[in-house]
């Protein structure tokens, strides 16, 4: 497989109260074309700096970001980003949400496709509802449907579940997992839920705290779908959880 | 329920207006002039028609200077907010504007625009212009970043940037700033209509007590003018209850 993302020496620094705060020291890494890639570490470790890095909202102090081969400075459709608190519009409807990324003509019948992409993540009957009207698992559908809908290369997801509850977020991951059997995306997933990292990806990276480096790195060999439970899934998550100091 | 909530309102007036009645009565005032004196008088404007020309011309007045505001504070607001150095540039002129009376500026007005149906307009216009920039440059100001980086992230372009992100943002605040706008402009009509013209329920009210002393027709004037103004406030309540916007009010 090609690397579609390709991430060299990544350093980001803050200044606060005229002091320097290294918050990413010298990050790289590489995701693989169709590569689901989970990146772990605690909190406020600068893990959603890095991805506003790599997504293309934050310019980078040193290092660069290559999507497939060219320099990555700012965003743009071919990779969408999911973040923890949402953005879709709240005054808009379900179907023009998910037409809001369908620019130009060559997408056909937006709202036909629109309503495709609703019925895939379950939003079937929705399609006119408004965002205030819509529980946060059903918001959450609304946001992936969206990013699906534009046919991302990419999909960057920041803790995308973790303002539900556990039983919604768990169902979450499981309908994930089912979309991206449908349709291959090139996922980078950052979150702090060692059982997420382990559930979704093929490779998880623990990332240390402040200043962020890759401390470890490990493959998750298991086939879809995944049992927690298994010994050998338990046997990985110590191991990750013993990276992170827990 | 509605009628419930009203009445408590109701019997507060009743008591007002029973009080009005009893002191004005016991003090055996020749001017002040008692309700139902009032009532007479309104019903005297009714009968020769003036009434509704006076209503009418004050309406005209403020429906003109209020659109005219509309019109300029919308686009110059998003255009303040959007544009950071147009933004720190022209805001503390309009700061500066903003606190300066518009009763202050009826000398000028006089000056620029004789005692014309345009003096008025313009003293409306200033009043209402102000508070709508402001509050349209601070919605826009108070856009959550998630919502322009996702707008961002998808690469939309600027036309629809302002028609499906940046505008129903902000309807909301240019809502309440319309609502603020239209209330100063009523205010504002009636005070200017007391300079000069013909018309208008300020010239009413001037002109009742120049041509001797009628305080029932004075009072017949304020109370009108004050139902109408509780009913352009009505008015624009409406618009809060428009669908696109009712995201901003909760569940």
């Amino acid at each position: 497989m090609a690397d579609k993302i390709v991430v060299s020496n990544i350093k980001k620094s803050f200044v606060a109260n005229s002091e320097i705060l290294p918050v990413v020291a010298g990050v790289s890494l590489t995701v693989a074309n169709g590569e689901f890639v989970a990146i772990v570490g605690p909190s406020g470790c600068g893990k959603s700096t890095l991805m506003k890095i790599i997504a293309g909202f934050e310019p980078t102090d040193e290092g660069q970001v290559l999507i497939d081969g060219v320099v990555r400075k700012k965003p743009n459709p071919n990779g969408i980003l999911i973040s923890q608190h949402g953005s879709v519009f709240p005054w808009l409807s379900v179907q023009q949400n998910l037409m809001f990324g369908l620019i130009g003509t060559e997408h056909g019948d937006k709202a036909e496709l629109a309503d495709h992409y609703a019925a895939l993540v379950g939003l079937k009957g929705f399609e006119n509802s408004y965002p205030h009207e819509l529980s946060g698992g059903m918001l959450k559908r609304v946001e992936l449907a969206r990013a699906l809908a534009v046919k991302p290369e990419v999909l960057y997801m920041d803790e995308p579940f973790s303002a539900l509850d556990a039983l919604m977020s768990l169902r979450m991951r499981t309908e994930l997992r089912r979309v991206l059997e449908e349709e291959r995306h090139t996922v980078l997933l950052i979150t702090h839920d060692v059982d997420e990292a382990i559930q979704l990806a093929d490779r998880i990276l623990v990332l240390s705290t402040r200043p962020s480096t890759i401390q470890a790195t490990f493959a998750v060999p298991f086939a879809h779908p995944r049992k927690l439970s298994s010994p050998e899934a338990q046997a990985l998550k110590e191991a990750i959880l013993r990276e992170l100091g827990v | 329920m509605r009628a419930k909530e009203l009445l408590p309102s109701l019997a507060v007036l009743s008591l007002l207006i029973a009080l009005w009645w009893v002191i004005v009565i016991e003090t055996n005032s020749a001017i002040f002039p008692t309700p139902l004196q009032v009532v007479t008088a309104t019903w005297e404007l009714v009968e020769d028609g003036s009434l509704w020309q006076h209503i009418g011309s004050s309406l005209f007045r403020v429906g003109t200077g209020f659109l005219l505001a509309v019109c300029t504070a919308i686009p110059l607001g998003l255009w303040l907010g959007r544009v950071d150095g147009a933004y720190i540039t022209l805001n503390p002129i309009f700061q500066i504007l903003r606190p300066i009376s518009p009763i202050a500026w009826i000398p000028i007005a006089i000056l620029w625009f004789g005692v014309g149906n345009a003096s008025p307009i313009f003293l409306i216009f200033i009043a209402s212009v102000f508070p709508l920039i402001v509050q349209t440059a601070a919605g826009v100001h108070t856009i959550e970043r998630r919502y322009l980086r996702a707008a961002e992230n998808f690469g939309v372009s600027r036309y629809q940037l302002f028609r499906q992100v940046i505008i129903p943002a902000v309807l909301p605040e240019i809502i309440v700033g319309m609502r603020i706008s239209l209330g100063v402009a009523w205010l504002v009509v009636v005070a200017a209509e007391m300079i000069a013209l013909r018309s208008g329920l300020g010239y009413l009210i001037m002109d009742s007590r120049n041509a001797g002393n009628r305080y029932d027709l004075v009072v017949a004037a304020m109370i009108i003018i004050g139902v109408i103004g509780l009913f352009l406030d009505g008015l624009m309540r409406l618009l809060e209850k428009l669908k696109t916007i009712r995201w901003r009010y909760g569940r």
